[in-house]
Protein backbone atom coordinates (compact mmCIF):
# COMPACT_ATOMS: atom_id res chain seq x y z
CA UNK A 1 0.00 0.00 0.00
CA UNK A 2 1.34 3.41 -0.90
CA UNK A 3 2.20 5.97 1.82
CA UNK A 4 -0.52 8.36 0.63
CA UNK A 5 -3.26 5.84 1.25
CA UNK A 6 -1.95 4.94 4.66
CA UNK A 7 -1.68 8.57 5.62
CA UNK A 8 -5.30 9.16 4.66
CA UNK A 9 -6.12 6.00 6.62
CA UNK A 10 -4.63 7.60 9.73
CA UNK A 11 -6.78 10.65 9.12
CA UNK A 12 -9.96 8.55 9.10
CA UNK A 13 -8.84 6.90 12.30
CA UNK A 14 -8.97 10.26 14.06
CA UNK A 15 -12.67 10.39 13.22
CA UNK A 16 -13.43 7.10 15.01
CA UNK A 17 -13.88 6.65 18.72
CA UNK A 18 -10.88 6.59 20.99
CA UNK A 19 -11.32 2.90 21.90
CA UNK A 20 -11.36 1.89 18.23
CA UNK A 21 -8.28 3.99 17.62
CA UNK A 22 -6.44 2.34 20.52
CA UNK A 23 -7.51 -1.13 19.38
CA UNK A 24 -6.28 -0.48 15.86
CA UNK A 25 -2.99 0.77 17.22
CA UNK A 26 -2.53 -2.27 19.49
CA UNK A 27 -3.27 -4.64 16.63
CA UNK A 28 -0.76 -2.93 14.41
CA UNK A 29 1.83 -3.21 17.17
CA UNK A 30 1.02 -6.93 17.49
CA UNK A 31 1.49 -7.48 13.76
CA UNK A 32 4.78 -5.65 13.87
CA UNK A 33 5.86 -7.85 16.79
CA UNK A 34 5.04 -10.95 14.72
CA UNK A 35 7.09 -9.63 11.82
CA UNK A 36 9.92 -8.83 14.19
CA UNK A 37 9.97 -12.48 15.33
CA UNK A 38 11.87 -13.20 12.10
CA UNK A 39 14.65 -10.77 12.95
CA UNK A 40 14.69 -12.04 16.51
CA UNK A 41 14.94 -15.67 15.38
CA UNK A 42 17.93 -14.98 13.14
CA UNK A 43 19.61 -12.97 15.89
CA UNK A 44 18.97 -15.78 18.39
CA UNK A 45 20.47 -18.40 16.07
CA UNK A 46 23.48 -16.17 15.57
CA UNK A 47 23.94 -15.50 19.28
CA UNK A 48 23.35 -19.03 20.55
CA UNK A 49 25.36 -20.93 17.97
CA UNK A 50 28.06 -18.25 18.18
CA UNK A 51 28.12 -18.38 21.96
CA UNK A 52 28.61 -22.15 21.94
CA UNK A 53 31.30 -21.76 19.28
CA UNK A 54 33.16 -18.91 20.93
CA UNK A 55 35.70 -20.98 22.95
CA UNK A 56 37.24 -22.05 19.64
CA UNK A 57 38.97 -18.63 19.69
CA UNK A 58 40.05 -18.76 23.33
CA UNK A 59 40.67 -22.46 24.08
CA UNK A 60 41.90 -23.45 20.63
CA UNK A 61 43.00 -21.21 17.81
CA UNK A 62 40.82 -20.14 14.92
CA UNK A 63 43.71 -20.42 12.49
CA UNK A 64 44.51 -23.95 13.64
CA UNK A 65 40.79 -24.70 13.37
CA UNK A 66 40.32 -23.67 9.76
CA UNK A 67 43.75 -24.63 8.42
CA UNK A 68 44.47 -27.78 10.41
CA UNK A 69 44.47 -31.01 8.43
CA UNK A 70 43.81 -33.45 11.22
CA UNK A 71 40.39 -34.07 12.74
CA UNK A 72 40.71 -36.42 15.66
CA UNK A 73 38.68 -36.27 18.84
CA UNK A 74 40.96 -38.66 20.70
CA UNK A 75 44.03 -36.46 20.24
CA UNK A 76 42.03 -33.22 20.56
CA UNK A 77 42.96 -32.07 17.06
CA UNK A 78 40.20 -30.17 15.34
CA UNK A 79 41.45 -29.05 11.95
CA UNK A 80 38.55 -28.76 9.54
CA UNK A 81 40.39 -28.20 6.28
CA UNK A 82 39.63 -31.75 5.05
CA UNK A 83 35.96 -31.18 5.90
CA UNK A 84 35.84 -27.85 4.07
CA UNK A 85 37.49 -29.48 1.06
CA UNK A 86 35.02 -32.35 1.32
CA UNK A 87 32.05 -29.97 1.41
CA UNK A 88 33.40 -28.05 -1.59
CA UNK A 89 34.08 -31.20 -3.64
CA UNK A 90 30.60 -32.56 -2.96
CA UNK A 91 28.80 -29.25 -3.54
CA UNK A 92 30.62 -28.18 -6.70
CA UNK A 93 30.37 -31.63 -8.27
CA UNK A 94 26.66 -31.81 -7.58
CA UNK A 95 26.15 -28.33 -9.02
CA UNK A 96 28.14 -29.23 -12.13
CA UNK A 97 25.94 -32.29 -12.67
CA UNK A 98 22.66 -30.73 -11.60
CA UNK A 99 22.75 -27.26 -13.15
CA UNK A 100 22.67 -28.25 -16.85
CA UNK A 101 19.90 -30.73 -16.18
CA UNK A 102 17.87 -28.23 -14.14
CA UNK A 103 18.29 -25.31 -16.54
CA UNK A 104 17.51 -27.63 -19.45
CA UNK A 105 14.32 -28.75 -17.72
CA UNK A 106 13.39 -25.15 -16.94
CA UNK A 107 13.91 -24.01 -20.54
CA UNK A 108 11.93 -27.02 -21.70
CA UNK A 109 9.03 -26.08 -19.42
CA UNK A 110 9.04 -22.38 -20.31
CA UNK A 111 9.72 -22.49 -24.03
CA UNK A 112 9.47 -25.94 -25.58
CA UNK A 113 6.75 -27.96 -23.89
CA UNK A 114 3.19 -27.87 -25.12
CA UNK A 115 0.65 -26.94 -22.42
CA UNK A 116 -0.34 -30.58 -22.08
CA UNK A 117 3.20 -31.85 -21.52
CA UNK A 118 3.86 -28.93 -19.19
CA UNK A 119 0.85 -29.78 -17.10
CA UNK A 120 2.39 -33.18 -16.48
CA UNK A 121 6.09 -32.32 -16.06
CA UNK A 122 5.77 -29.22 -13.86
CA UNK A 123 3.89 -30.95 -10.98
CA UNK A 124 6.31 -33.86 -11.22
CA UNK A 125 9.25 -31.50 -10.72
CA UNK A 126 7.48 -29.82 -7.80
CA UNK A 127 6.72 -33.14 -6.13
CA UNK A 128 10.35 -34.20 -6.54
CA UNK A 129 11.26 -31.08 -4.53
CA UNK A 130 9.07 -32.26 -1.65
CA UNK A 131 10.70 -35.64 -1.11
CA UNK A 132 12.70 -35.47 2.15
CA UNK A 133 16.47 -35.68 2.06
CA UNK A 134 16.56 -38.79 4.24
CA UNK A 135 14.63 -40.66 1.53
CA UNK A 136 17.18 -39.56 -1.09
CA UNK A 137 19.91 -40.70 1.26
CA UNK A 138 18.17 -44.03 1.74
CA UNK A 139 17.83 -44.42 -2.04
CA UNK A 140 21.52 -43.53 -2.36
CA UNK A 141 22.82 -45.93 0.27
CA UNK A 142 20.70 -48.89 -0.79
CA UNK A 143 20.65 -48.65 -4.57
CA UNK A 144 23.23 -46.19 -5.91
CA UNK A 145 25.96 -47.24 -3.52
CA UNK A 146 25.52 -50.86 -4.53
CA UNK A 147 25.66 -49.99 -8.23
CA UNK A 148 28.78 -47.83 -7.79
CA UNK A 149 30.38 -50.53 -5.66
CA UNK A 150 29.83 -53.16 -8.33
CA UNK A 151 31.36 -51.05 -11.11
CA UNK A 152 34.38 -49.78 -9.21
CA UNK A 153 35.19 -52.60 -6.81
CA UNK A 154 35.09 -50.20 -3.86
CA UNK A 155 32.55 -49.93 -1.08
CA UNK A 156 30.65 -47.35 -3.12
CA UNK A 157 30.87 -44.63 -0.49
CA UNK A 158 32.42 -41.38 -1.67
CA UNK A 159 32.18 -38.15 -3.61
CA UNK A 160 30.84 -39.76 -6.78
CA UNK A 161 27.79 -41.30 -5.11
CA UNK A 162 27.18 -38.06 -3.19
CA UNK A 163 27.32 -36.05 -6.42
CA UNK A 164 24.56 -38.09 -8.00
CA UNK A 165 22.33 -38.08 -4.91
CA UNK A 166 22.79 -34.35 -4.34
CA UNK A 167 22.34 -33.50 -8.00
CA UNK A 168 19.02 -35.37 -8.03
CA UNK A 169 18.08 -33.45 -4.87
CA UNK A 170 18.85 -29.94 -6.07
CA UNK A 171 17.49 -30.27 -9.62
CA UNK A 172 13.84 -29.62 -8.69
CA UNK A 173 14.64 -26.51 -6.64
CA UNK A 174 16.98 -25.17 -9.30
CA UNK A 175 14.55 -25.97 -12.12
CA UNK A 176 11.57 -24.31 -10.41
CA UNK A 177 13.51 -21.12 -9.65
CA UNK A 178 15.07 -20.96 -13.13
CA UNK A 179 11.66 -21.47 -14.70
CA UNK A 180 10.27 -18.52 -12.73
CA UNK A 181 13.10 -16.40 -14.10
CA UNK A 182 12.48 -17.58 -17.66
CA UNK A 183 8.72 -17.05 -17.44
CA UNK A 184 9.24 -13.46 -16.28
CA UNK A 185 10.86 -12.63 -19.65
CA UNK A 186 8.22 -10.78 -21.70
CA UNK A 187 6.75 -12.73 -24.62
CA UNK A 188 7.47 -9.78 -26.93
CA UNK A 189 11.23 -10.40 -26.75
CA UNK A 190 10.73 -13.94 -28.02
CA UNK A 191 8.38 -12.76 -30.76
CA UNK A 192 10.89 -10.15 -31.91
CA UNK A 193 13.54 -12.84 -32.19
CA UNK A 194 11.26 -15.15 -34.19
CA UNK A 195 10.33 -12.22 -36.44
CA UNK A 196 14.03 -11.85 -37.29
CA UNK A 197 13.94 -15.40 -38.61
CA UNK A 198 15.71 -17.03 -35.66
CA UNK A 199 15.03 -20.68 -34.94
CA UNK A 200 13.62 -21.72 -31.58
CA UNK A 201 17.06 -22.78 -30.33
CA UNK A 202 18.67 -19.51 -31.45
CA UNK A 203 15.92 -17.63 -29.63
CA UNK A 204 16.51 -19.67 -26.49
CA UNK A 205 20.26 -19.36 -26.23
CA UNK A 206 20.78 -15.91 -27.72
CA UNK A 207 17.73 -14.10 -26.34
CA UNK A 208 15.75 -15.86 -23.61
CA UNK A 209 18.52 -17.34 -21.47
CA UNK A 210 20.73 -14.20 -21.52
CA UNK A 211 17.69 -12.10 -20.54
CA UNK A 212 16.98 -14.41 -17.58
CA UNK A 213 20.66 -14.68 -16.67
CA UNK A 214 20.50 -13.04 -13.26
CA UNK A 215 17.45 -15.06 -12.21
CA UNK A 216 19.24 -18.26 -13.21
CA UNK A 217 22.37 -17.22 -11.29
CA UNK A 218 20.13 -16.57 -8.27
CA UNK A 219 18.76 -20.09 -8.63
CA UNK A 220 22.26 -21.57 -8.80
CA UNK A 221 23.37 -19.65 -5.69
CA UNK A 222 20.33 -20.85 -3.75
CA UNK A 223 20.93 -24.39 -5.03
CA UNK A 224 24.50 -24.12 -3.80
CA UNK A 225 23.24 -23.08 -0.37
CA UNK A 226 20.95 -26.06 -0.33
CA UNK A 227 23.76 -28.41 -1.39
CA UNK A 228 26.40 -27.21 1.06
CA UNK A 229 23.96 -27.30 3.98
CA UNK A 230 22.49 -30.66 3.03
CA UNK A 231 23.06 -33.14 5.80
CA UNK A 232 21.21 -36.43 5.85
CA UNK A 233 21.50 -37.46 2.21
CA UNK A 234 25.20 -36.61 2.11
CA UNK A 235 25.91 -38.21 5.47
CA UNK A 236 24.50 -41.53 4.31
CA UNK A 237 26.63 -41.86 1.16
CA UNK A 238 30.01 -40.14 1.68
CA UNK A 239 31.51 -42.84 3.91
CA UNK A 240 32.47 -40.44 6.71
CA UNK A 241 36.25 -40.32 6.88
CA UNK A 242 37.57 -36.88 7.88
CA UNK A 243 40.56 -36.97 5.53
CA UNK A 244 41.46 -35.56 2.13
CA UNK A 245 39.78 -38.07 -0.23
CA UNK A 246 42.02 -40.22 -2.43
CA UNK A 247 39.82 -39.97 -5.50
CA UNK A 248 36.13 -39.70 -6.19
CA UNK A 249 35.35 -43.24 -5.08
CA UNK A 250 37.08 -42.93 -1.70
CA UNK A 251 35.29 -42.08 1.54
CA UNK A 252 35.34 -38.48 2.73
CA UNK A 253 33.51 -36.25 5.19
CA UNK A 254 31.75 -32.93 4.84
CA UNK A 255 31.21 -30.30 7.54
CA UNK A 256 27.55 -31.26 7.93
CA UNK A 257 28.11 -35.01 8.01
CA UNK A 258 30.91 -34.71 10.56
CA UNK A 259 28.62 -32.76 12.90
CA UNK A 260 26.04 -35.56 12.87
CA UNK A 261 28.67 -38.29 13.25
CA UNK A 262 30.35 -36.68 16.27
CA UNK A 263 27.47 -34.98 18.05
CA UNK A 264 26.30 -38.03 20.07
CA UNK A 265 29.56 -38.30 22.02
CA UNK A 266 31.17 -34.87 21.67
CA UNK A 267 31.96 -32.97 24.87
CA UNK A 268 34.02 -29.93 25.75
CA UNK A 269 36.27 -28.59 23.04
CA UNK A 270 35.05 -31.23 20.60
CA UNK A 271 31.47 -29.97 20.88
CA UNK A 272 32.72 -26.38 20.58
CA UNK A 273 34.37 -27.30 17.28
CA UNK A 274 31.09 -28.78 16.00
CA UNK A 275 29.19 -25.61 16.92
CA UNK A 276 31.92 -23.53 15.27
CA UNK A 277 31.34 -25.46 12.03
CA UNK A 278 27.59 -24.86 12.36
CA UNK A 279 28.28 -21.14 12.85
CA UNK A 280 30.42 -21.10 9.71
CA UNK A 281 27.68 -22.85 7.73
CA UNK A 282 25.15 -20.32 9.02
CA UNK A 283 27.29 -17.33 8.11
CA UNK A 284 27.95 -18.84 4.69
CA UNK A 285 24.25 -19.36 4.01
CA UNK A 286 23.54 -15.76 5.03
CA UNK A 287 26.28 -14.54 2.68
CA UNK A 288 24.63 -16.44 -0.17
CA UNK A 289 21.26 -14.85 0.65
CA UNK A 290 22.88 -11.42 0.80
CA UNK A 291 24.54 -11.94 -2.59
CA UNK A 292 21.21 -12.94 -4.13
CA UNK A 293 19.65 -9.74 -2.79
CA UNK A 294 22.56 -7.71 -4.10
CA UNK A 295 22.16 -9.30 -7.54
CA UNK A 296 18.46 -8.51 -7.67
CA UNK A 297 19.22 -4.91 -6.76
CA UNK A 298 21.70 -4.82 -9.65
CA UNK A 299 18.99 -6.10 -11.98
CA UNK A 300 16.57 -3.38 -10.96
CA UNK B 1 19.71 -26.39 -43.37
CA UNK B 2 22.51 -26.63 -40.81
CA UNK B 3 20.63 -24.15 -38.68
CA UNK B 4 17.54 -26.29 -38.69
CA UNK B 5 19.54 -29.40 -37.76
CA UNK B 6 21.16 -27.62 -34.81
CA UNK B 7 17.71 -26.52 -33.71
CA UNK B 8 16.39 -30.07 -33.92
CA UNK B 9 19.28 -31.47 -31.89
CA UNK B 10 19.13 -28.75 -29.23
CA UNK B 11 15.38 -29.09 -28.73
CA UNK B 12 15.90 -32.84 -28.54
CA UNK B 13 18.45 -32.36 -25.76
CA UNK B 14 16.00 -30.14 -23.84
CA UNK B 15 13.37 -32.88 -24.14
CA UNK B 16 15.99 -35.30 -22.88
CA UNK B 17 16.76 -33.15 -19.82
CA UNK B 18 13.09 -32.90 -18.86
CA UNK B 19 12.47 -36.59 -19.45
CA UNK B 20 15.51 -37.52 -17.37
CA UNK B 21 14.25 -35.38 -14.47
CA UNK B 22 10.82 -36.98 -14.61
CA UNK B 23 12.32 -40.45 -15.09
CA UNK B 24 14.44 -40.05 -11.96
CA UNK B 25 11.32 -39.16 -9.97
CA UNK B 26 9.48 -42.12 -11.46
CA UNK B 27 12.36 -44.51 -10.74
CA UNK B 28 12.73 -43.34 -7.15
CA UNK B 29 9.02 -43.54 -6.39
CA UNK B 30 8.67 -46.89 -8.13
CA UNK B 31 11.67 -48.37 -6.33
CA UNK B 32 10.42 -47.32 -2.91
CA UNK B 33 6.84 -48.29 -3.77
CA UNK B 34 7.62 -51.78 -5.05
CA UNK B 35 9.82 -52.59 -2.07
CA UNK B 36 7.69 -50.83 0.50
CA UNK B 37 4.19 -52.01 -0.41
CA UNK B 38 5.08 -55.57 0.58
CA UNK B 39 5.56 -54.69 4.24
CA UNK B 40 2.74 -52.20 4.62
CA UNK B 41 -0.10 -53.74 6.54
CA UNK B 42 -2.36 -52.66 9.39
CA UNK B 43 0.01 -54.50 11.72
CA UNK B 44 3.00 -52.55 10.38
CA UNK B 45 1.26 -49.22 10.83
CA UNK B 46 -0.39 -49.83 14.18
CA UNK B 47 2.08 -51.88 16.25
CA UNK B 48 5.26 -51.01 18.11
CA UNK B 49 8.78 -51.83 16.94
CA UNK B 50 10.48 -54.41 19.19
CA UNK B 51 13.67 -56.41 19.46
CA UNK B 52 17.18 -55.54 18.29
CA UNK B 53 16.18 -55.49 14.63
CA UNK B 54 13.16 -53.24 15.14
CA UNK B 55 10.73 -55.91 14.04
CA UNK B 56 7.07 -55.13 14.11
CA UNK B 57 5.49 -51.84 13.30
CA UNK B 58 6.27 -48.14 13.44
CA UNK B 59 3.19 -46.74 15.18
CA UNK B 60 4.97 -44.56 17.79
CA UNK B 61 7.10 -42.91 15.09
CA UNK B 62 4.02 -42.00 13.06
CA UNK B 63 2.39 -40.48 16.14
CA UNK B 64 5.55 -38.51 16.96
CA UNK B 65 5.79 -37.11 13.43
CA UNK B 66 2.12 -36.11 13.27
CA UNK B 67 2.22 -34.71 16.81
CA UNK B 68 5.25 -32.51 16.26
CA UNK B 69 4.07 -31.30 12.85
CA UNK B 70 0.67 -30.29 14.20
CA UNK B 71 2.26 -28.55 17.17
CA UNK B 72 4.73 -26.69 14.93
CA UNK B 73 1.85 -25.66 12.67
CA UNK B 74 -0.10 -24.25 15.63
CA UNK B 75 2.95 -22.26 16.77
CA UNK B 76 4.15 -20.95 13.43
CA UNK B 77 1.04 -20.17 11.38
CA UNK B 78 -0.46 -17.36 13.51
CA UNK B 79 2.90 -15.62 13.76
CA UNK B 80 3.70 -16.05 10.07
CA UNK B 81 0.25 -14.97 8.86
CA UNK B 82 0.18 -11.86 11.06
CA UNK B 83 3.75 -10.99 10.04
CA UNK B 84 2.67 -11.21 6.40
CA UNK B 85 -0.34 -8.99 7.17
CA UNK B 86 2.05 -6.44 8.61
CA UNK B 87 4.39 -6.55 5.61
CA UNK B 88 1.66 -6.48 2.99
CA UNK B 89 -0.87 -4.12 4.58
CA UNK B 90 0.73 -1.95 7.24
CA UNK B 91 4.45 -1.51 6.69
CA UNK B 92 6.10 1.43 5.00
CA UNK B 93 8.75 0.16 2.62
CA UNK B 94 11.97 1.11 4.32
CA UNK B 95 14.90 -0.11 6.28
CA UNK B 96 12.87 -2.07 8.86
CA UNK B 97 10.92 -3.95 6.21
CA UNK B 98 14.15 -4.66 4.36
CA UNK B 99 15.67 -6.07 7.53
CA UNK B 100 12.61 -8.25 8.16
CA UNK B 101 12.70 -9.57 4.60
CA UNK B 102 16.41 -10.30 4.82
CA UNK B 103 15.78 -12.14 8.10
CA UNK B 104 12.99 -14.16 6.49
CA UNK B 105 15.20 -15.11 3.53
CA UNK B 106 18.04 -16.05 5.88
CA UNK B 107 15.71 -18.14 8.03
CA UNK B 108 14.49 -19.95 4.92
CA UNK B 109 18.03 -20.88 3.95
CA UNK B 110 19.45 -21.90 7.33
CA UNK B 111 20.87 -25.42 6.86
CA UNK B 112 18.74 -27.89 8.80
CA UNK B 113 21.73 -29.16 10.79
CA UNK B 114 22.38 -25.61 12.03
CA UNK B 115 18.73 -25.32 13.04
CA UNK B 116 19.08 -28.65 14.84
CA UNK B 117 22.13 -27.58 16.83
CA UNK B 118 20.51 -24.22 17.59
CA UNK B 119 17.33 -25.92 18.82
CA UNK B 120 19.48 -28.21 20.94
CA UNK B 121 21.45 -25.32 22.46
CA UNK B 122 18.46 -23.04 23.09
CA UNK B 123 15.32 -25.11 23.62
CA UNK B 124 16.75 -28.37 24.91
CA UNK B 125 19.61 -27.10 27.07
CA UNK B 126 19.30 -23.38 27.85
CA UNK B 127 15.52 -23.30 28.27
CA UNK B 128 15.50 -26.71 29.91
CA UNK B 129 12.73 -28.14 27.75
CA UNK B 130 14.73 -31.31 27.22
CA UNK B 131 14.41 -33.65 24.24
CA UNK B 132 10.70 -33.19 23.73
CA UNK B 133 7.87 -32.56 21.31
CA UNK B 134 7.77 -28.88 22.26
CA UNK B 135 11.51 -28.35 21.63
CA UNK B 136 11.21 -30.02 18.23
CA UNK B 137 8.03 -28.12 17.39
CA UNK B 138 9.66 -24.78 18.25
CA UNK B 139 12.69 -25.54 16.08
CA UNK B 140 10.50 -26.78 13.22
CA UNK B 141 8.24 -23.75 13.46
CA UNK B 142 11.26 -21.54 12.74
CA UNK B 143 11.69 -23.47 9.48
CA UNK B 144 8.00 -23.17 8.63
CA UNK B 145 7.71 -19.42 9.38
CA UNK B 146 9.26 -18.09 6.15
CA UNK B 147 7.38 -20.57 3.95
CA UNK B 148 3.99 -19.62 5.40
CA UNK B 149 4.82 -15.94 5.44
CA UNK B 150 5.83 -15.88 1.78
CA UNK B 151 2.67 -17.71 0.71
CA UNK B 152 0.47 -15.43 2.82
CA UNK B 153 2.08 -12.24 1.59
CA UNK B 154 1.68 -13.29 -2.04
CA UNK B 155 -1.94 -14.19 -1.36
CA UNK B 156 -2.67 -10.84 0.31
CA UNK B 157 -0.99 -8.88 -2.46
CA UNK B 158 -3.11 -10.73 -5.01
CA UNK B 159 -6.34 -9.44 -3.40
CA UNK B 160 -7.53 -6.66 -5.73
CA UNK B 161 -7.38 -3.09 -4.43
CA UNK B 162 -11.03 -2.36 -5.23
CA UNK B 163 -12.17 -4.92 -2.65
CA UNK B 164 -10.36 -2.90 0.01
CA UNK B 165 -11.75 0.37 -1.34
CA UNK B 166 -15.25 -1.03 -1.14
CA UNK B 167 -14.78 -1.92 2.51
CA UNK B 168 -13.15 1.40 3.37
CA UNK B 169 -16.02 3.11 1.59
CA UNK B 170 -18.44 1.46 4.00
CA UNK B 171 -16.51 3.03 6.87
CA UNK B 172 -14.51 -0.01 7.94
CA UNK B 173 -11.33 0.48 9.93
CA UNK B 174 -8.09 -0.99 8.69
CA UNK B 175 -8.34 -4.10 10.87
CA UNK B 176 -11.93 -4.65 9.81
CA UNK B 177 -10.87 -4.46 6.17
CA UNK B 178 -8.07 -6.94 6.78
CA UNK B 179 -10.17 -9.38 8.81
CA UNK B 180 -13.45 -9.28 6.89
CA UNK B 181 -12.27 -8.68 3.35
CA UNK B 182 -8.61 -9.35 2.71
CA UNK B 183 -7.99 -12.47 4.80
CA UNK B 184 -11.17 -14.34 3.70
CA UNK B 185 -10.34 -13.61 0.07
CA UNK B 186 -6.78 -14.87 0.54
CA UNK B 187 -7.71 -17.79 2.81
CA UNK B 188 -7.36 -20.63 0.29
CA UNK B 189 -3.84 -19.62 -0.69
CA UNK B 190 -2.83 -19.08 2.94
CA UNK B 191 -4.03 -22.56 3.89
CA UNK B 192 -2.18 -23.97 0.89
CA UNK B 193 1.00 -22.36 2.17
CA UNK B 194 0.47 -23.81 5.65
CA UNK B 195 -0.13 -27.30 4.25
CA UNK B 196 3.01 -27.09 2.10
CA UNK B 197 5.04 -25.98 5.11
CA UNK B 198 3.70 -28.96 7.07
CA UNK B 199 4.82 -31.26 4.27
CA UNK B 200 8.28 -29.78 4.61
CA UNK B 201 8.25 -30.28 8.39
CA UNK B 202 7.27 -33.95 8.07
CA UNK B 203 10.40 -34.60 6.01
CA UNK B 204 12.86 -32.83 8.30
CA UNK B 205 15.45 -35.07 9.92
CA UNK B 206 18.45 -33.19 11.27
CA UNK B 207 16.30 -30.66 13.14
CA UNK B 208 14.22 -33.21 15.02
CA UNK B 209 17.14 -35.55 15.64
CA UNK B 210 18.64 -33.10 18.14
CA UNK B 211 15.45 -31.68 19.59
CA UNK B 212 13.24 -34.75 19.94
CA UNK B 213 15.75 -37.51 20.45
CA UNK B 214 15.52 -41.05 19.14
CA UNK B 215 13.94 -43.00 21.95
CA UNK B 216 10.98 -45.07 20.75
CA UNK B 217 8.20 -43.60 22.82
CA UNK B 218 4.55 -42.75 22.29
CA UNK B 219 4.30 -39.01 23.01
CA UNK B 220 1.30 -37.89 25.07
CA UNK B 221 2.24 -34.49 26.49
CA UNK B 222 4.40 -31.87 24.73
CA UNK B 223 7.18 -32.64 27.23
CA UNK B 224 7.54 -36.25 26.03
CA UNK B 225 10.38 -37.32 23.78
CA UNK B 226 9.93 -39.58 20.80
CA UNK B 227 11.37 -40.81 17.53
CA UNK B 228 9.95 -39.37 14.31
CA UNK B 229 9.61 -41.41 11.10
CA UNK B 230 12.55 -39.70 9.39
CA UNK B 231 14.95 -40.52 12.23
CA UNK B 232 13.61 -44.10 12.34
CA UNK B 233 14.28 -44.45 8.61
CA UNK B 234 17.77 -42.97 9.00
CA UNK B 235 18.71 -45.34 11.82
CA UNK B 236 17.34 -48.39 10.01
CA UNK B 237 19.12 -47.46 6.78
CA UNK B 238 22.50 -46.64 8.30
CA UNK B 239 22.61 -49.62 10.59
CA UNK B 240 21.47 -51.82 7.73
CA UNK B 241 19.07 -53.69 9.98
CA UNK B 242 15.58 -54.62 8.91
CA UNK B 243 15.56 -53.12 5.42
CA UNK B 244 11.94 -54.11 4.73
CA UNK B 245 10.85 -51.90 7.62
CA UNK B 246 13.02 -49.10 6.23
CA UNK B 247 11.30 -49.38 2.86
CA UNK B 248 7.91 -49.41 4.55
CA UNK B 249 8.78 -46.29 6.56
CA UNK B 250 10.13 -44.53 3.46
CA UNK B 251 6.97 -45.35 1.54
CA UNK B 252 4.69 -44.09 4.31
CA UNK B 253 6.79 -40.92 4.58
CA UNK B 254 6.55 -40.26 0.85
CA UNK B 255 2.82 -40.99 0.87
CA UNK B 256 2.31 -38.54 3.74
CA UNK B 257 4.28 -35.78 2.03
CA UNK B 258 2.64 -36.39 -1.34
CA UNK B 259 -0.66 -36.29 0.54
CA UNK B 260 0.18 -32.88 1.96
CA UNK B 261 1.35 -31.52 -1.40
CA UNK B 262 -1.55 -32.93 -3.38
CA UNK B 263 -4.13 -31.69 -0.88
CA UNK B 264 -2.51 -28.25 -1.05
CA UNK B 265 -3.03 -28.30 -4.83
CA UNK B 266 -6.59 -29.54 -4.37
CA UNK B 267 -7.45 -26.79 -1.88
CA UNK B 268 -6.04 -24.19 -4.23
CA UNK B 269 -7.91 -25.50 -7.25
CA UNK B 270 -11.29 -25.75 -5.55
CA UNK B 271 -11.39 -22.76 -3.22
CA UNK B 272 -9.26 -20.17 -4.94
CA UNK B 273 -10.82 -16.71 -4.93
CA UNK B 274 -7.88 -14.51 -5.88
Amino acid sequence: MSPEETRSGTKTLQLVSRSTYVREWILQALFFACAFVFVLAVALIFVFVGWKALPIFTDYSFWKFISGTEWSASSQQFGILPLIVGSLIVTLGALALGTPLAVGTAVFLSDVASPRVRKFVRPAVELLAGIPSVVYGFFGIILLRAVVARFTGTLGFGAFTAWIVLAIMIVPTLAALSEDALLSIPEGIREASYAMGATQWQTIYKVVVPAAKIGIIDAIILGMGRAIGETMAVLMVVGNAPVFPKGIFAPLSTMTSQIVMDMPYAVGLHRTALFAMAAMLFVFSMLLVASVRLLSRLRD
Amino acid sequence: MNRRLTNRIAIGILWGAALLTVAVLGALLLYVFVNGIRVISPAFVFTWPHGVNAEGGIWPTIVATVYVTALAMLISSPVAVLAAVYLAEYAFQGRIVNTIRFAADSLASVPSIVMGLFGFALFVEAMGLGLSMISAALALSLLMLPIIMRATEEAIRAVPKYMRWGAYGLGATKWQVVRRTVLPAAAARIITGIVLAMGRAVGETAVVLYTMGQAVNLPITPADSGRPMTVHLYLLAVEGINLPAAFGTALLLIVMILGFNLSARWILRHNRRV
